[in-house]
């Protein structure tokens, strides 16, 4: 059973609009706006279309941004956490590492070593390849690698 | 004759609808309209590339079962759809001419290694970057 197309070009604006944007804040009421649905409606459609919960789809975002900034600037880590839509320096290093694997200081060591041969295929397409995957919840990822079972001690960033 | 691509379709929610988006907001011009029955074919080109056609055509009978046409409307709908290229001189000055008729743009031009690029969609949902040549 499918979804209304109609509905789904409406959640797409939302996704774009957080694509646009994606070092704003975005709570629920504001990206069903952009979308011109009810805010009870909008989580639901939207992992369903795009099989993610909207948050999880910004934090991918954020991170790919950061990771970009990284590989392109020598902005302080600092400078890029803030401008990538965190508020403290501590959970974008924790959520970075969940969620790659690694810390932005040996990412950035390591993608500013590599030689790139990004000429022949447009940057925002390259860009958005490079997304990192996020099938589980920030929270959840940490709480398997650590053999951990307890809850989540922080809300991911809405 | 000379041999290459001639035509590449995409689809769109409505043909009226796009022919109105690529002809009168990006300005190509139609290069094929033709309806048999329930088909239309349809495609258009950009003014400065007379030898190739996009087409624009709907999912849909004669071609397609009824949840068929329904997954590639929903496909088109969330942007799930290849990406698509137009290249222009001026990537600032077309982003500023296509606001007028309200094109909407989903990225503002950013300059990234040289080169500069926007990003917008169609009415149906196709994502097209806006890279200068």
């Amino acid at each position: 059973m499918g979804q209304d197309p109609e509905l789904l070009r409406r959640l797409l604006r939302a996704k774009d609009r957080m694509d646009g944007a994606s070092q704003e804040e975005w709570p629920v009421r504001r990206l069903a706006e952009a979308s011109g649905t009810s805010a009870a409606h909008f989580a639901r459609s939207f992992k369903e279309a795009f099989g993610v919960p909207p948050h999880r789809y910004l934090l991918t975002r954020r991170i790919e941004r950061a990771m970009a900034l990284l590989r392109e600037t020598d902005l302080p880590i600092t400078e890029i956490a803030f401008q990538t839509g965190w508020n403290s320096l501590g959970t974008f290093g924790r959520t970075f590492r969940n969620v790659t694997g690694d810390n932005p200081a040996a990412v950035r060591e390591r993608e500013q070593a590599t030689p790139h041969q990004r000429e022949l295929v447009p940057e925002c397409l390259l860009r958005a390849a490079g997304r990192p995957g996020l099938t589980i919840a920030v929270s959840e990822k940490r709480r398997r690698a650590e053999g951990d079972t307890e809850g989540p001690e922080e809300m991911e960033v809405l | 004759m000379s041999q290459g691509i001639d035509v590449v379709g995409i689809y769109v929610r409505d043909q009226d609808e796009a022919l109105a988006f690529y002809v009168g907001k990006l300005g190509f011009e139609v290069h094929a309209d033709m309806s048999n029955g329930p088909f239309r074919w349809l495609t258009v080109k950009h003014p400065e590339q007379p030898s190739f056609q996009l087409g624009l055509f709907t999912p849909g009978p004669p071609l397609h079962d009824a949840a068929t046409a329904q997954t590639l409307r929903e496909m088109v709908a969330k942007g799930a759809m290849p990406p698509l290229v137009l290249m222009v001189d001026d990537c600032r000055a077309a982003y500023k001419r296509l606001q007028v008729p309200g094109v909407e743009f989903t990225q503002e031009p950013v300059e990234r290694y040289g080169r500069v690029d926007a990003g917008f969609r169609d009415p149906s949902g196709n994502g097209w970057k806006l890279i200068e040549g």
